[in-house]
């Protein structure tokens, strides 16, 4: 399994392709989301884990045959004795992490989102959360973060992690959101769901004097006519919309939520109650029953009734292919992202 | 000691075995009484074991539940909670007047058991096939720990259709966990009917020694053999996982439901449960292991 986007020549023959085509890219199973010229930061989970394994000897390290795939080779290597290969069994993993949390360990789990959510979760549900046990879930390629189609796409796993009581869940924008929530979920106990991104991520939010707090929304840049209020890469994504948008003179304001469950629901009606602001909620998630929804519900009750629009994934099963090319046909790609709002905004 | 007299108190022990193993299904029978029904057939097939694991077999303080130095009991299929808390009153761990309370509102003793109700309830079992990855967790938790303590599973014969049991069939081999023990009750009955018609398991010594287990398959409701089959799983020094197949019949010690032909799930009449008790008394009296 290559880690590098790759390019390959089309299905035709080269020969026949009209001059001037340009050769079609498809993606690795692991294509990187950071941007041509970004600043990244290598396995950021894997090193924040080994810091706060330092710290607490307590902390385990988990995984059901992906911990090349989910950083945490970093930590086996670091505390080899520490570790443990549980196979591709990720039911045997929920329910193992369970135990070991009974034992008073503090087990973070690894494995793809898929097969966390979808695979495990009666597990998740019985073992973990109805017992309130101190088990770290990190899911490596949450939402459309792989090309390799529905097998791999974890586009349902914020509804259905929301939907299971004492569970917290958390979608990271970059590096320094990654390592930061590392250290507060290792610090509180409690089952936690938290998206992962692996490999070489981005660093964008040291830019903000951002800092993770668990529970809380923040506010990074402030904008008069639009607010985008986003988690995970759409954070990343709504930074750079803002940017763009600013030499078109339209001021786009940014709330970053990277924890979904508990909602910052406070901060996010005290913003969405300035009259006159189109909001955009940006997730890497599926229309149904992410962080549009939690914030609809809380709008609502609030009795706060802002214009909203919504940037997600359609409730379908999603095509395989590259990565740009599916956040443009989806809609989650910076540049498309930039022209819905300025065709929301008329 | 001459050989008389370790006779006798070999004879001595087992009779006061015997008489933890009756007193669970007469508490098993009485909750049942309460709620009118329940999984009493299993509790009566399962009270043997029972007995032997919190009577004789397991390092326990009644008074002090969550010991840290206690051995663990998880009981994966939730539905048999009516046999755990029979055998949690009988070692003194619940007091027997809450007996009354079972199955009922705010009770401590809710029909399937949870953990967060009852001490000495381990987990929530009942989403069936769990308690075995669960137990291998706890398993390398604990010597992680270096702590000797032992981690009992209890299962029931339907639960071997759920794949996650495999899962951690294999696990607890690959790891070494000779601090695991499974215990599997082989009633023969799941919901829909006889077990070997609705998914059979056999042969069943076989897969679990192809799963790197140390294997005993013993009558689970021939007392001495009970006693002797934890014994040895505790004895053996091999860095394996055991596992204890017990064949047990459902209803045993109450004649008219041994012979009950559906009796996963029993209805018993109102005027039926004195009977099953007195039948119960009677079977003890005349000296069968139950």
């Amino acid at each position: 399994m290559s880690e590098a986007t790759v390019t390959t020549a089309p299905a035709s023959p080269s020969a026949s392709r009209p001059a001037g085509k340009p050769r079609l890219t498809t993606s690795a199973m692991i294509a990187s989301i950071a941007a041509e010229g970004q600043a990244t930061r290598p396995a950021p989970f894997g090193h924040a884990l080994v810091e706060q394994a330092r710290l607490n000897p307590k902390i385990v390290g988990m995984t059901a045959d992906l911990a090349k795939y989910t950083d945490l080779h970093i930590f086996s290597r670091e505390f080899p004795e520490r570790f443990l290969q549980m196979g591709m069994a990720e039911q045997l993993l929920m329910a193992a992490a369970g135990g070991m949390a009974k034992e008073g360990f503090v087990p973070f789990a690894t494995t793809y989102a898929v097969f966390a959510t979808r695979r495990a979760y009666d597990f998740i549900h019985q073992v973990i959360a109805e017992e309130n046990l101190n088990v770290k879930i990190c899911a490596a390629l949450p939402g459309l973060t792989t090309g390799y189609g529905p097998s791999h796409q974890a586009t349902e796993d914020l509804a259905m992690m929301r939907a299971i009581p004492n569970m917290t869940v958390i979608d990271p924008c970059d590096a320094l959101d990654t390592e930061q929530c590392v250290a507060a979920i290792a610090q509180t106990h409690g089952p936690v769901y938290m998206r992962l991104s692996r490999g070489r991520v981005p660093v964008v939010l040291d830019e903000y004097g951002y800092t993770f707090k668990l529970g809380r929304a923040q506010l990074l840049r402030d904008g008069r006519d639009v607010l985008v209020i986003a988690s995970g890469l759409m954070t990343m994504r709504a930074l750079e919309v803002a940017s763009r948008l600013a030499r078109d003179a339209i001021d786009v304001g940014v709330l970053h939520v990277p924890t979904i469950k508990p909602l910052d629901v406070q901060t996010i009606v005290e913003q969405c109650r300035r009259s006159g602001r189109l909001v955009v909620i940006a997730e890497n998630h599926s229309c149904i029953g992410g962080l549009g929804e939690a914030i609809a519900m809380a709008l609502l009750q609030a009795r706060v009734q802002p214009e909203v629009r919504h940037v997600a994934l359609p409730d379908q099963f999603l095509d395989a292919g590259a990565l740009p090319t599916l956040h443009d046909r989806y809609g989650i790609s910076t540049d498309v992202m930039a022209a819905s709002i300025q065709r929301w905004l008329g | 000691m001459t050989e008389q007299v370790w006779e006798e108190a070999a004879v001595s022990a087992f009779e006061r075995i015997r008489t933890h193993a009756w007193r669970v299904r007469r508490f098993a029978l009485r909750m049942g009484e309460v709620q009118g029904q329940g999984y009493v057939g299993q509790a009566l097939g399962w009270a043997d074991v029972l007995a032997v694991a919190y009577c004789h077999a397991m390092n326990i303080r009644p008074h002090e539940p969550e010991w840290e130095g206690r051995d663990r009991f998880l009981l994966s299929h939730g539905h048999y909670a009516i046999a755990l808390y029979a055998a949690l009153f009988e070692a003194g761990v619940l007091p027997p007047e809450e007996l009354e309370t079972y199955g009922c509102d705010d009770s401590r003793l809710p029909m399937s058991g949870m953990s967060a109700y009852t001490p000495g309830m381990e987990i929530s079992g009942g989403s069936l096939g769990q308690g075995l990855a669960i137990a291998v967790g706890q398993a390398l938790g604990l010597r992680m720990k270096r702590n000797p303590a032992f981690v009992y599973n209890s299962m029931s014969d339907g639960e071997l259709d759920e794949g996650a049991v495999w899962e951690a069939a294999m696990s607890a081999s690959h790891h070494g966990l000779g601090n695991l023990i499974n215990l599997v009750d082989l009633n023969r009955q799941q919901a829909d009917g006889a077990s070997y018609e609705i998914l059979n398991f056999e042969p069943l010594v076989d897969k679990w020694q192809a799963f790197g287990w140390h294997v005993q398959r013993i009558d689970g409701n021939d007392l001495q053999a009970v006693i002797d089959a934890f014994d040895m799983a505790r004895a053996v020094t091999e860095a394996k996982p055991r596992v204890i197949l017990f064949d047990t019949l459902m209803g045993k010690g109450v004649s008219f439901l041994e012979q009950r032909e559906k009796n996963h799930f029993i209805r018993v009449e109102a005027d039926e449960w004195q009977k099953a008790l007195a039948d119960l008394d009677e079977t003890h009296a005349a000296g069968s292991p139950a």
